[in-house]
């Protein structure tokens, strides 16, 4: 396979509709809790109201008194054994900081007791009729005072972390790291400008559909059957067995359809709680989020505050970058260690030519609810203040933001000393850049033109980039066999939560195999029976899995052909495969696919599979320019979302539907991260984002028009040459929607959301110098 | 204006009382101790007759449904919940005087009465086009949005605007402006009564998202009122519920933008704002000059 | 209490608390395609028609459809596979969840604009406008897709089944 016959493919690069489409369409009961036997038990948590609370007594005895109900759990029943829900390879980064049930509440909402009964009714009631005593305590809430604070949001002796991130729960810390090329002192010191300025991003809720819920009941040989809408089912396994302290054999977990993760689901949110209950009382038993509680009490992005420098010589040539980013973990370090690196190692890589850089950070615990994965992993939060800067460097300048990126951005063939010393070898991101001011039209409208009635409209721009898969981490197997008839079952560990990656696996194998979508099966996940895969996460599947169905694929025609030869009695060397024949070269004479399935599923053969693996020693970056257009009301400050354009190199685009979908549906959460969406806590750290109502995520009248365009590269290690698109389409809007406001109205708002009243008053103090 | 202030906004540390007491009925105010917050119902009647309905209400432990769009939300015990859906108050009737608005007409239906469009133009559908969707606005009812006269609510500024009064089963016809301050009490709604008129009426509100509550809601409306030209003028989501203020002015259509800018200064001064999460107090008495204005220059520049 | 109603053409008869919600209710009765996305009729997930208008199954009392007939998407099944496979042809049912509830919507809209064109007795009045369908379909919510695949899939379904282009 190589760049030149990309067009001649049957399957991949054409937009093929979703393998599940049918039934998700028709509304046929294909998730979790569609799929929960009636007699699960009801789960629910008694919820701490206080950020910062010690428990001295629970009394259970009045709720469990209530008809119906099995069992009330408090810490007394839990293992004292500290785990992390964080869905990543062991060891993982994240700290082993949690309790199922823990005596030490640590954020609003944090779990006390489990009740479980057989009806909601009564489990409602219960969980009013459990009496808690707590001790209230002092909490930890400003992130900006958190490290070093005298008050410990994990003062206990069994905290422990298993990776060298420089975490410390004494001091409040999460993690900590320093690194660099180069002389940055000197060189910021010797350029002709700097810019120096602390942005803010907010936590984020991923707000999937689909809020967190699991179901959980015991088999004929008494292990523990987990069905959950879950990213990462083999982390899952290892979780639960970590969490109750159980082995990792009596522990199988399913993944059915998934409405929605972006992130959410890599953390193992809900698992625990109904997996406790069955486990101890051998008893079915389902817990649904409500989403007041997929608000309140779950893993939503990182907040930071990141302080970056950026230096140029006059001619607008980027010279050094200086970040520091401090993030805010909350209660507990679930992917605070990891989101934070990307931060600076995916932002400050997209200017190729610096001299000199340095990343350092801190993440810190607080006493709010836990962060965790979100669809850019920290990227989003780096890019927005680097990309944000460079803004403010052009204006500085007294130049178009796109010609000072088109100086200076990463080009092919460049290496990233930021980015692990790793070397593009596919990079279009400048083509993306030209092609994007193309289609909104950037030499006409930047940076504004007035619409009258006090309306005004501004351009504004961003690149970013992220990348695909966790290099010598993330691995993916794939089985492949084949079935009498000669149809073939694909099983993939990769978990397809919407995305569609169970049809783009379909497509590559398709295509590998010559053969139609339909005679290749594929289904969920199932850790008793699908092949080790790490999880849908870290913009990994099509890259990494991807690679391993192109592997596998290869193993079994060689299989194929081999059994094939031998039915035609003829040696290995004379036989081709075509995909629905094994012809002898020789003499023409030929065996079918149909045959061979056959007649291996009726003789003592060997069955025809075959399996491989992926691991990447890289981890190329896919790249995007995104260009807002927005109208701004003068008097108000009101922000309206005109046009956006995105242009996306991800290398093949393997399902050019699927992939715009993703695109597209990216750059609207990034529109709600960039003018709406915000967590907000009151001084005693109660979070009033408590709805959908509160947290007000766009609906299609917020978003205006979203235009996308791929501009393809051809990343040689990827499978049909493709790198990765889910993650990286939700990095531009911030930054570049702040820098169309910075152009329409000279307002640079540099803590997210930027909402019309932070926009008014950011005009009037333009007015009142 | 500082940084300072702005971060104030954002992070509320004290939400005043009366809109706490709004917030009771949208969940915003949160955990008390043990806060599952669910409605529970003992028993449901659809009432026969009005009559039925008052004799029901009148025990403390019921409730009148109107939409059961906010009372659902609510962590009320009611006792017996009265359904009004079977007595015909779901009509729009117009005499030579007035439009008479069922109790238990949707919002979709003032959204799409053809008759209120063209007496009073856009303004109402605007009041209404914003309320969360359709399928909301096909369910909440007129007379659920104006009993419960909450903070927030769009209907509730709108129809204060206008020449409205509401029928009550046993307190007979009052001005809206009258019921607004009233307590709640044991009575029932039946109908809103726009008393007709020459009346021109503009309808603006500012919202962060678009169907979001709105950040700040204001109705203005003038017309000749015992030989007078009148204007009046409603502001709502102050973020509490909507009050009035009335001026004889005379006003030319070629009044200039100052001079207006002046008129809405005025009036916006005269009410009180208060601060919560969809911004501050100085931001919406700002908002509400601007939309007054607007809608005072629109309704000049209009077309005799 | 007995609640007497027509669920998908069928005359139903269910015992239901005075509280019931009928979203509950009519997924105990094995119509899974009504979601529960926000419980406080923010996302149209739960959307269903009641006397066929668009309604928030989270937010009806189950009492209070005695008499009314109740449509899910499992009643619409030739309808919404006939949308459906515009919508999966653009890849913008991706997750699907808040799939039923949005085509429950958009078929709404499909006749509630079929009969403003009988009223009117104008048939471009059958044809919402982009604005139109926008204001239309704002109460479902998709995190998903960034709503233009749907709109695209809209634009198609109306092209292709009712000859008109919506620009």
């Amino acid at each position: 396979m190589n760049r030149e016959n990309i067009s001649d493919l049957s399957y991949v690069n054409q937009p093929v509709p979703k393998v599940d489409s049918g039934s998700l369409v028709t509304g046929k009961g294909v998730y979790t809790n569609d799929l929960a036997p009636s007699d699960c038990l009801i789960v629910k948590i008694v919820r701490s109201p206080y950020a910062h609370a010690l428990i001295q007594e629970i009394d259970t005895s009045r709720a469990e008194a209530v008809p119906g109900i099995v069992c009330v759990l408090t810490y007394k029943d839990c293992p004292d054994k500290r785990f992390t829900l964080a869905g990543q390879t062991y060891p993982e980064p994240s700290p082993y900081d949690r309790l199922i049930l823990d005596q030490r509440m640590r954020f609003v909402g944090d779990a006390a007791a489990i009740v479980a009964g057989v009806s909601e009714e009564a489990v409602r009631k219960a969980v009013k009729l459990v009496r808690i005593r707590y001790e209230e305590l002092e909490p930890v809430l400003d992130f900006r005072k958190a490290k070093d604070n005298p008050i410990l949001v994990h003062p206990e002796d069994n905290w422990r972390s298993l990776c060298q991130v420089g975490a410390d729960n004494k001091r409040n810390l999460c993690a900590h790291d320093e690194c660099g090329a180069g002389d940055i002192e000197a060189v910021l010191a010797s350029c002709d400008h700097v810019v120096d300025r602390v942005y803010h991003t907010k936590a984020n809720q991923q707000a999937m559909m689909e809020t967190f819920r699991t179901y959980t009941y015991l088999d004929a040989y008494g292990r523990l059957n987990v069905v959950s809408s879950t990213q990462v089912p083999f982390h899952v396994r290892r979780i639960l067995a970590n969490a109750l302290d159980i082995p990792k054999y009596k522990v199988r977990v399913i993944k059915p359809r998934i409405g929605g993760g972006f992130g959410a689901k890599q953390t193992s949110v809900s698992e625990i709680y109904p997996a406790l209950v069955t486990w101890k009382t051998g008893r079915p038993a389902k817990i649904i989020f409500t989403r007041e509680e997929s608000l309140i009490a779950s893993s939503p992005r990182h907040e930071m505050e990141l302080h970056v420098r950026v230096g140029a010589d006059k001619d607008g040539r980027i010279r050094g970058i200086d970040l520091y980013t401090l993030s805010n973990t909350g209660a507990f370090g679930e992917h605070g260690p990891t989101t934070v690196g990307l931060s600076g190692h995916k932002s400050i890589p997209l200017y190729g030519q610096t001299e000199a850089f340095r990343f350092t950070y801190d993440v810190v615990y607080t006493n709010v609810m836990s962060s965790g994965a979100y669809r850019g992993y920290g990227a989003t939060q780096g890019i927005f203040a680097v990309e944000s800067v460079v803004n403010e460097l052009a204006q500085k300048l007294g130049m178009d933001p796109t010609v000072l990126r088109e100086k200076n951005l990463v080009r092919e063939g460049q290496v990233m000393p930021a980015y692990y010393n790793e070397r593009t070898d596919s990079c279009a991101l400048d083509r993306c850049l030209a092609r994007a001011k193309e289609m909104i039209g950037w030499d006409k409208k930047y940076p504004f033109y007035e619409c009258g009635n006090g309306k005004v409209r501004g351009v504004g721009v961003a690149l970013a980039m992220q990348g695909s898969g966790i290099s010598h981490v993330d691995t993916g197997a794939v089985a492949i066999k084949m079935n009498d008839d000669g149809f073939y079952s694909l099983m993939v560990g990769a978990t397809d939560m919407g995305t569609g990656c169970d049809t783009i696996l379909s497509q590559m194998a398709a295509e590998c195999l010559e053969c139609s979508m339909d005679e290749i099966v594929v289904h969920g996940v199932d850790t008793d029976i699908s092949p080790y895969d790490t999880g849908s996460y870290a913009s990994s599947t099509t890259y990494v899995t991807g690679m391993a169905v192109v592997k596998t694929c290869e193993a079994l025609r060689e299989k194929i052909c081999a059994t094939g030869a031998g039915y035609l009695g003829c040696s290995v060397e004379d036989v081709q495969f075509d995909g629905q024949n094994v012809t002898n070269l020789k003499t023409g004479e030929s065996i079918s696919r149909k045959e061979i399935g056959n007649k291996v599923m009726c003789f003592s053969n060997e069955a025809l599979s075959a399996s491989e693996a992926f691991s990447s020693p890289t981890s190329p970056p896919p790249f995007m320019a995104g260009i807002a257009e927005v109208e701004i009301d003068r008097e108000t400050g009101t922000v309206e979302m005109v046009d956006y354009v995105a242009v996306v190199d991800c290398g093949t685009v393997v399902n050019p539907a699927l992939a715009r979908v993703q695109v597209e549906g990216g750059i609207a959460q990034g529109i709600g991260m960039a003018l709406f969406e915000d967590i907000v806590y009151n001084e005693k750290g109660k979070n009033y984002s408590n709805s959908f109502m509160q947290y007000k995520i766009p609906s299609r009248l917020d978003v205006g028009k979203i235009r996308v365009e791929f501009e393809s590269s051809y990343e040689p290690t990827g499978p049909f040459g493709a790198k990765s698109i889910g993650e990286i389409v939700i990095n531009t809007p911030a930054p570049a929607i702040s820098n169309a406001v910075q152009n329409a109205v000279g307002v640079i708002v540099r803590e997210l959301p930027i909402s019309a009243e932070k926009v008014y008053w950011g005009i009037q103090e333009k007015k009142d110098k | 204006m500082g940084r300072e202030k702005i971060q104030l906004v954002w992070y509320p540390s004290d939400i005043p009382a009366d809109i706490k007491c709004e917030l009771r009925y949208i969940r915003q105010v949160a955990y008390r101790e043990r806060r599952t917050v669910v409605l529970t119902i003992s028993n449901y009647v659809k009432a026969k007759t009005l009559e039925e309905a008052y004799e029901l209400n009148q025990a403390r432990s019921s409730r009148v449904m109107g939409g059961m769009m906010w009372m659902r939300l609510s962590s009320a015990k009611v006792k017996t919940v009265i359904d009004l859906s079977g007595l015909g108050l779901d009509q729009i009737e117009e005499t030579d005087k007035v439009f008479k608005i069922g109790a238990m007409c949707t919002l979709r239906q003032l959204e799409q009465c053809e008759r209120l469009r063209e007496e009073y133009g856009d303004g109402i559908r605007e009041a209404v086009r914003h309320i969360v969707g359709v399928q909301f606005r096909n369910q909440a009812t007129v007379g659920g949005s104006i009993y419960g006269r909450f903070g927030f609510s769009d209907v509730l500024t709108a129809f204060l605007a206008l020449d409205t009064f509401v029928e009550l089963y046993d307190g007979g016809i009052i001005r809206l402006s009258e019921f607004v301050n009233r307590k709640p009490d044991r009575d029932i709604l039946v109908s809103i009564i726009i008393r007709k008129g020459k009346r021109k009426f503009r309808y603006s509100s500012i919202r962060q998202t678009q169907t979001d509550f709105p950040v700040i809601a204001c109705a203005v409306v003038t017309g000749i009122v015992h030989g007078e030209e009148s204007w009046y003028f409603s502001v709502g989501a102050r973020p509490m519920k909507a009050a009035l203020t009335e001026r004889k002015w005379q006003l030319r259509p070629d009044e200039t933008k100052e001079a207006i800018a002046g008129y809405a200064k005025e009036i916006a001064a005269e009410f009180d704002y208060g601060t919560n999460m969809r911004g501050s107090a100085q931001y919406r008495q700002h908002l509400a000059e601007v939309l007054l204005g607007r809608s005072i220059s629109s309704i000049l520049t209009e077309e005799m | 209490m007995e609640v007497r109603f027509i669920l998908n053409q069928k005359e139903t008869v269910v015992e239901a608390a005075p509280d019931a919600v009928l979203l509950n209710v009519l997924r105990d009765l094995g119509c899974k395609s009504v979601k529960c996305g926000c419980e406080t009729t923010n996302c149209g997930l739960c959307t269903v028609w009641i006397d066929g208008k668009s309604r928030l199954s989270c937010s009806v009392l189950a009492a209070s459809v005695d008499g009314h007939e109740v449509t899910t998407l499992e009643g619409v099944e030739k309808e919404a596979e006939e949308f459906g496979h515009f919508l999966a042809n653009e890849g913008a049912e991706q997750c699907g969840f808040c799939s039923p509830g949005f085509i429950m919507n958009v078929l709404a809209m499909m006749k509630e604009f079929e009969q403003r064109a009988e009223t009117s007795g104008r048939t471009e009045d059958a044809v919402p406008d982009v604005e139109e369908i926008k204001e239309y379909l704002a109460g479902n919510l998709c995190r998903c897709t960034g709503y233009m695949g749907q709109m695209r899939a809209i634009q198609k379904y109306l092209s292709e089944k009712k000859g008109v282009r919506v620009g």
